[in-house]
């Protein structure tokens, strides 16, 4: 099962859970994901080998999409 | 800047980088260009005190009184530089406003993320190992170490997430988010704030950091040269 999670104030929240052959919760986590995006959230796809991607669509397969804040030189 | 992100194009690179555009995208000719650079820096900074030391004794014997203030200069400038850079890894304050059990569910997430000796190293520290394509990173809530290949020099960088309430684990896990997605575009967005020998920087790191820069530095060594 795949997650699509927040980071925020409360450690992290499950937005969504769907599966590859899951059309409706599929489409929830699609529209969680914009519905994010659209706060100024950025999303990251984290693989289990350690590599992560920076994604602006849901990718079906993946198995841990993560939403996070925008990061700055200090 | 969280608009101009959302419109920002993805490839596979840091949508961060949008906000510092007028930046060349750090690569390994520019890493290297850094140190020489932090290299010559420290040279001339500390040269004319070190020959002003040597000379004025020669010149008249009571004024060696002048070398010990000037070799002084020389070793403290270099010295502010490498706490500078070593401030990056202080611990981060405390956010009053984030619970124990947010702090809690963070850090399980960080560890999620991290493999089993990163993550028994986090779980001590607090910081996350991570090996790039330039180097070992020893990322903290508040910005990165990295090690060099080969462990002869450590380069800082502040960087930081820009919501202020999140908890440790989080911050720290935001930026490992964004290495592993883009690790030019993460040193490029972040801010270099010392690039030297490792021994210059070691005493001056809390303790916790001294021993993540010591296991970064164990990955720097063991890793093929580029």
């Amino acid at each position: 099962m795949s997650q699509l999670i927040r980071m925020d104030q409360t450690g992290h929240t499950v937005l969504a859970c769907w599966s590859p052959d899951d059309a409706a919760g599929t489409e929830a986590a699609r529209a969680a994901l914009h519905t994010e995006l659209e706060r100024g959230y950025l999303a990251v796809a984290s693989e289990p080998d350690g590599t992560a991607v920076a994604v602006r669509e849901l990718p079906a397969d993946a198995e841990l999409v993560i939403l996070r804040r925008p990061i700055a030189g200090g | 800047m969280d608009s101009a992100l959302a419109g920002a194009p993805v490839s596979g690179e840091l949508p961060e980088l949008a906000g510092v555009h007028w930046r060349r995208r750090v690569d390994e000719d520019a890493l290297r260009r850094a140190d020489r650079l932090w290299t010559l820096s420290v040279v001339a900074h500390t040269v004319p005190f070190l020959v002003t030391a040597a000379v004025l004794p020669l010149l008249a014997p009571v004024l060696a009184v002048v070398s010990v203030p000037a070799l002084a200069f020389a070793w403290t400038i270099p010295a502010l530089y490498a706490a500078r850079g070593a401030g990056v890894l202080r611990p981060a304050r405390r956010n009053a406003a984030v619970s124990d059990a947010a702090e809690r569910r963070a850090l399980g997430l960080l560890g999620d993320l991290l493999g089993h000796d990163a993550r028994a190293l986090c779980a001590r520290t607090g910081l996350a190992l991570e090996r790039g394509v330039f180097g070992v990173w020893l990322v903290g809530p508040a910005g990165a170490l990295l090690v060099r290949p080969r462990g002869r020099r450590v380069q800082c960088y502040c960087v930081r997430v820009t919501d202020a309430d999140l908890p440790r684990a989080d911050r720290v896990a935001h930026l490992l988010l964004a290495l592993r997605a883009d690790e030019s575009g993460f040193a490029t967005v972040a801010n270099l704030t010392f690039s030297g020998a490792c021994w210059r920087l070691r005493p001056r790191l809390p303790p916790p950091a001294r021993e993540g820069l010591r296991a970064a530095l164990r990955g720097a060594r063991s890793a093929p040269a580029s």
